[in-house]
């Protein structure tokens, strides 16, 4: 079993290796974000100390203004020192304050510029990915990544720098001064530190294994959310809600516990190491104590590394709740990582071959298709279609014409063999290329939430409003998106449910009116339209096509009438190929398809 | 592109807050038991240090041997006791903020899927997201640590300003009266925070939509190469994002700069005037000290309630979006007192059916206008008009995923808005014009409106609807298909909806245009299956094609809203010239040659 990519990302039982490796994997991704900011981070740090300076001040001028001010006053009437300390007080307030207001905002420009490149960088990635990928990991991970994982991330960068570096400098600072007061005390110090270094490993190990559960069981609860809006018509009509209250509840009860867990041992870990400071202060006391008494400690040092001991141990809390979020941000860092880490299986070629305008030559050299989860669909497939021809796509449902279709917008690459366009290999054209000259109306119709224009104007998307109007007019969608409450500029809400689908399908293949592409394929693109549109889309095709290849498969033989050229695919073979006039004249399957079609029409 | 409500202007955060005591109410005890916890070890943090000067000073200075171990044993159980106290406050309140996270997240859940589709249609998905997973993870931290600091600090913080008045009523007072202006700073702060700690939230939310749909969309952004334009407007929102929190920080900030400058400045006059007061002998030195002693206790509590009152803030815009969904009114609820229809025969009646979706412009008719049909038990009625003429939606009533907005559907006499929507849904089931398929097995795809059926009605179903290539899937019946079934050609999706709708059997079949996407062979062997179903269920079917129309008795042409004409498929076209406009490829003089034959 590998662990590379987002394989293995359910699993809760990785080996020590594995387990390291995805670590090593999240520590690069957090290495790569952070490094870009090292600057800023550590002026920040800076601030974060100088302010801590301006803290300690404080108590620094009010010893002087009660030791030194006011024995100057009732001795010599000389108020000039309190003056002075006061101002000092002033200053160093206001100078804490603004310290305080630079580094939170600082701080925070860090977090959401580390935030805001993943997220981008997430995205992009996601967006790059093949369709493969897509069908397995499925939409509500991608969005589990991109918001609960991501809000883990944030909470370590918002919580803490600033403790993290106060305490450690602290820490450092008071044991230091401990060891050089009294290195007796101090090596208690060093010798406790070796539980409190058994303790966080243990810590670390635990909550390792604990935080990835988390991520688990938080994605598959947003998988379950998601899947759940995206069919809520379908849970209503066949009543499903309860069954999904259970189900859904269940995955909320894993997190909870998954959750519950985490926190648990955080607070085991947190007192363990509080116990752990009370024991050794104890101890120093103790020890110091028999010293004082056999005269060999003075009473002061005791004193002092009584409280300096209790100071070292102060911080620790933060500390520990960094190293949490720490935990929990790696754990959201390899899922991360692991989505990052996977190539697209549709990668894009390192130098492609230019394709200046296509002519739109078509070549299936000796193709074979098999999806990642099945036998061969296309099992042999020799195809040549010559540039500017129209050809229609018939045959029975599940034969592959959809599939032809992706190989050919590339979507997938072929199992072997190549797809050809003007004689280049799709793989080695580049996207912008190839997107632009090749163009896929898809069997779903989706539209995009926001308004019609925008989601026309996706076939190109420097359109002016005109050039929009008149794809819109050119296949008959115009006066229906006038009718609209808000014309071109109405919102067709999620997945354009605000529009029927026939209207739908208008829209989308407006989009790739206007996207004007070399090759354009038309999946099924007026199943949902009642005759009249479709006989409007129809007249749009032949002017649309009559310099352009074009591959429209159909179950309605009426688009065959403008069609150059048929072909029959049964099983993923194309068992006829000829003109349509030419096919009913042979009387073979086609012929049967045309007659059952006239004979259904009235 | 957000479509919810706007924000409140008005920010409410203990009425907010108020609002989850349901949740909150039955693990109060543990709560106070927690904030007991809290403010024990609290004051043994403050103690401890006290006790060891006193220890240190005391017994071991005097060499007194015998007191050494005492004293070292005091010192250890004193910090186990504060040790044990963080342990118990975590113990106490972890745990049941857990449970409150849990319980409103599938209350929240609940409610959804409650609601009914309008409300799907109006909210961005991303919204419902954020709010079920960021906004109640928020909520649970302000319980687990928010809110007990928050009592504990605000009590120290009490307990402390009355330690100073008691030192000396003077400063004391002086000291009130000139931190008073962090009132007018923590006023204007709640004011400016408020908004943008929920815009913050909303923009979270609509960043979640757009991820959403860029990965329900991939199809189309990859078939045009749109990735980097979709690139280029999630930058744009994600920076939108980034912009409102770090104005957000700033507030943040802003509020912490004033929470350490006010009361600075104000012991910086204290020490002014508690010198001046020695010399003028109206205060002892020692009480100077103390005072000071105790003012320094003091500011980290004064310094913590900045972030936790922006924590409470968030709290409470969390718990606005929260209530935001779950107020809102369930329009298509169970009726009180339902009726029952004991053995239904599936006479589905339309009676001057209205219909107009909430944001149709007023001016406009209604999108169903008057619309009568009576289907009889057994009976097939095609429902035939043009491209968004209202088909869909008419077909959305009888099962009441809209409710009428005039008029009234019965089915066998009884108002369907009379009956549950259990019970109604099981005797109406539907196909929908895209197959709505979930990643799920075959089979539980299939049998969704019947759970539990056993073998023989799912193999009855999938032959009805020809779907016998299941078997031919890597695990037959039991593969999971992708999701949205998006692993399937168009035309196995539809058939997998088509089976999923007989095998429930219903009385009143509702069908979205089922064959759309099958080749002519495919859907002749399917409507020869169907028709076996059809000769005893009342079924309404959209169609789009001649051919789907040959399935049924009767047909209804629909046009402007109303049912425009019923009869025969002969007779309309013999008669209605809308309908041969709507349903016919053929020219004029070739159609009578057809009809003729
Ligand atoms: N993403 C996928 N993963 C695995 N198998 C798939 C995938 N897409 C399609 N298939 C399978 O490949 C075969 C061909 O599907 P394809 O979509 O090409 O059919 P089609 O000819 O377009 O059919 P229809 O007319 O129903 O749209 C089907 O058996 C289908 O189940
Ligand atoms: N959720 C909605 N909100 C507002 N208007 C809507 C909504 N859904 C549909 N409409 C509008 O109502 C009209 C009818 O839509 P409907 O989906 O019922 O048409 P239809 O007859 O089924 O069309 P088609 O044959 O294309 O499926 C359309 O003009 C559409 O724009
Ligand atoms: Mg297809
Ligand atoms: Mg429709």
């Amino acid at each position: 079993m590998s662990v590379h990519g987002v394989s293995g990302e359910d699993r809760d039982d990785y080996t020590k290796e594995e387990s390291r490796e995805i670590r090593l994997r999240s520590r690069r991704l957090l290495l790569q974000l952070v490094r870009p900011h090292v600057r800023r981070i550590t002026w920040t740090m800076l601030l974060v100390v100088i302010s801590a300076g301006a803290g300690v001040v404080g108590p620094a001028i009010i010893a002087y203004g009660v030791d030194t001010a006011l024995p100057a006053i009732l001795d010599r009437q000389d108020w000039l020192p309190l003056w002075g300390a006061t101002i000092a007080y002033v200053v160093s307030a206001v100078a804490a304050g603004v310290l305080m207001y630079v580094y939170t905002v600082s701080s925070a420009r860090i977090s959401q510029a580390v935030l805001f490149s993943l997220r981008r960088r997430l995205f992009d990635h996601t967006q790059r990915l093949s369709l493969e990928f897509h069908e397995q990991y499925t939409s509500g991970r991608i969005i589990a990544r991109q918001t609960s994982d991501l809000e883990s991330i944030r909470d370590l960068l918002d919580q803490g720098l600033n403790e993290l570096v106060r305490g450690i400098l602290f820490m450092a600072f008071t044991g230091v001064a401990m060891v050089l007061l009294d290195p007796i005390s101090g090596l208690v110090l060093g010798i406790a530190l070796v539980p409190a270094i058994i303790l966080t490993r243990w810590f670390q190990v635990r909550s390792t294994v604990l935080f990835r559960e988390t991520r688990t069981t938080s994605a598959r609860m947003i998988v379950y959310f998601v899947e759940t809006m995206t069919g809520i018509r379908a849970v209503k009509a066949f009543r499903t809600e309860r069954r999904n209250d259970d189900e859904f509840g269940d995955r909320v009860e894993d997190y909870r516990v998954a959750n519950h867990k985490v926190i648990s041992i955080f607070g085991v870990y947190e007192p363990g190491i509080i116990a752990l400071g009370a024991t050794s202060i104890a101890a120093i006391v103790l020890l110091g104590g028999i010293r004082v008494i056999d005269g060999t400690l003075e009473v002061g040092v005791l004193l002092a590394t009584a409280l300096y001991a209790r100071q070292f141990f102060q911080p620790i809390q933060g500390i520990a709740m960094f190293f949490n979020g720490y935990q929990s941000a790696s754990a959201a860092l390899e899922k991360i990582s692991g989505v990052l880490e996977e190539q697209p299986t549709v990668p894009e070629p390192v130098e492609p071959t230019a394709l200046e305008a296509a002519k739109g030559r078509i070549d299936f050299d000796e193709v074979r298709f098999a999806y990642a989860t099945g036998g061969d669909v296309l099992p042999a497939l020799d195809l040549h279609i010559p540039a500017g021809q129209t050809v229609a796509l018939v045959g029975t449902t599940g034969a592959g014409k959809t599939t032809l279709a992706k190989l050919l917008a590339r979507f997938y690459d072929p199992t072997e063999g190549a797809v050809r366009l003007d004689g280049a290999d799709l793989r080695d054209l580049s996207n912008d290329d190839l997107r632009r000259a090749v163009v896929m109306v898809t069997q779903e119709a989706y539209l995009f939430s926001g308004t019609v224009a925008e989601n026309i104007a996706l076939g190109k998307p420097d359109a002016t409003r005109a050039e929009i109007e008149a794809a819109a007019r050119a296949v008959g969608a115009h006066d229906f998106v006038s009718a609209l409450p808000d014309g071109y500029d109405t919102d067709v809400n999620k997945r354009g449910g605000r529009v029927s689908s026939g209207q739908r399908q208008l829209l989308s293949f407006a989009r790739a009116f206007l996207a004007d592409p070399a090759v354009l394929i038309l999946d099924e693109a007026t199943a949902s339209l009642d005759i009249p549109s479709e006989r409007l889309v129809q007249e749009a095709l032949q002017t649309l096509l009559a310099d352009r290849t074009a591959i429209i498969i159909a179950h309605r033989l009426s688009t065959v009438a403008i069609a150059d050229r048929v072909l029959v695919m049964e099983h993923g073979r194309v068992i006829e190929d000829d003109a349509p006039a030419a096919l009913i004249a042979a009387g073979g399957r086609f012929a049967d398809l045309h007659r059952a079609w006239r004979e259904s029409l009235v | 592109m957000s479509s919810q409500p706007a924000a409140p202007s008005k920010p409410r955060i203990i009425p907010s807050l108020a609002r989850l005591m349901p949740y909150v109410r039955p693990y109060l005890p543990r709560l106070l038991a927690g904030v007991g916890a809290a403010l024990v070890g609290s004051l043994l943090a403050l103690a401890i240090p006290l006790v060891l000067r006193a220890l240190v000073d005391g017994p071991l200075t005097h060499g007194d041997r015998d007191a050494v171990w005492p004293a070292a044993i005091a010192v250890l159980a004193l910090g186990l006791a504060e040790a044990l106290c963080i342990f118990l406050r975590r113990f106490f309140v972890l745990q049941p903020s857990t449970y409150v996270e849990a319980s409103m997240r599938r209350d929240l859940y609940a409610r959804l899927q409650q609601l009914p589709v309008a409300f799907h249609d109006r909210w961005q998905s991303g919204q419902l997201l954020s709010r079920a997973v960021q906004d109640l993870g928020q909520l649970r931290r302000f319980l687990a640590f928010g809110s007990v600091l928050f009592v504990v600090n605000l009590m120290t913080l009490l307990v402390g300003v009355g330690v100073l008045l008691w030192w000396s009523p003077l400063l004391g007072g002086l000291f009130v009266l000139l931190s008073l202006p962090i009132v007018v700073v923590a006023f204007r702060f709640e004011q400016t925070y408020h908004q943008v700690s929920r815009r913050a939230q909303d923009q979270a939310g609509d960043l979640a939509t757009t991820v959403e749909q860029s990965v329900h969309g991939i199809r189309v952004l990859k078939a045009f190469g749109r990735g980097r334009h979709a690139l280029d407007g999630f930058t744009s929102q994600a920076s939108e994002l980034r912009s409102t929190e770090i104005a957000k920080a700033r507030q943040d900030a802003s509020l912490w700069m004033w929470l350490t400058i006010i009361p600075f400045v104000s012991y910086a006059v204290c020490l002014f005037v508690g010198v001046w007061l020695v010399t003028v002998d109206q205060l002892t030195v020692g009480q100077l000290l103390a005072f000071f002693a105790t003012a320094v206790v003091l500011n980290w509590p004064i310094e913590s309630m900045g972030f936790l009152y922006a924590f409470a803030i968030d709290a409470a815009n969390a718990s606005v979006r929260f209530h935001e969904v779950v107020d809102t009114e369930n329009t298509i609820d169970d009726p009180e007192r339902p009726a029952t229809i004991a053995e239904p025969r599936g006479r589905l009646t339309f009676e001057g059916v209205r219909f107009r979706y909430q944001d149709a412009p007023a001016d406009e008719r209604d999108l169903v206008d008057g619309a009568d049909l009576v289907l009889e038990p057994g009976e097939t009625m095609a429902l035939v008009g043009s491209t968004g003429s209202g088909k869909t939606t008419l077909t959305a009533l009888p099962a009441r995923l809209y409710d009428v907005t005039g008029g009234r559907v019965l089915l066998d006499g009884v108002d369907v808005r009379d009956l549950t929507r259990e019970e109604l849904r099981t005797h109406v089931a539907m196909a929908f014009e895209d197959a709505t398929l979930f990643s799920r097995s075959v089979r539980d795809n299939v049998l969704l409106g019947v759970p539990g059926a056993d073998d023989e009605v799912l193999d009855e179903a999938l032959r009805i609807a020809q779907a016998s290539f299941v078997h031919d899937l890597p695990d037959g019946i039991e593969t999971v298909i992708g999701e949205e079934g998006l692993s399937l050609s168009g035309g196995q999706r539809q058939r997998l909806a088509l089976a999923r709708a007989v095998a429930a059997k219903p009385a009143v079949l509702v069908l979205d245009d089922p064959l759309s996407a099958l080749d002519v062979d495919t859907e002749a062997q399917v409507e020869a299956a169907l028709r076996q179903v059809l000769a005893e269920t009342t079924a309404l079917i959209v169609a789009h094609r001649p051919s789907t129309v040959q399935l049924a008795d009767r047909v209804a042409l629909m046009r402007e809203g109303r049912i425009d004409d019923v009869g025969t498929h002969s007779e309309l076209l013999a008669r209605n010239e809308h309908y041969r406009f709507v349903l016919s490829s053929l020219e004029e003089a070739e159609r009578n040659r057809e009809v003729n034959l």
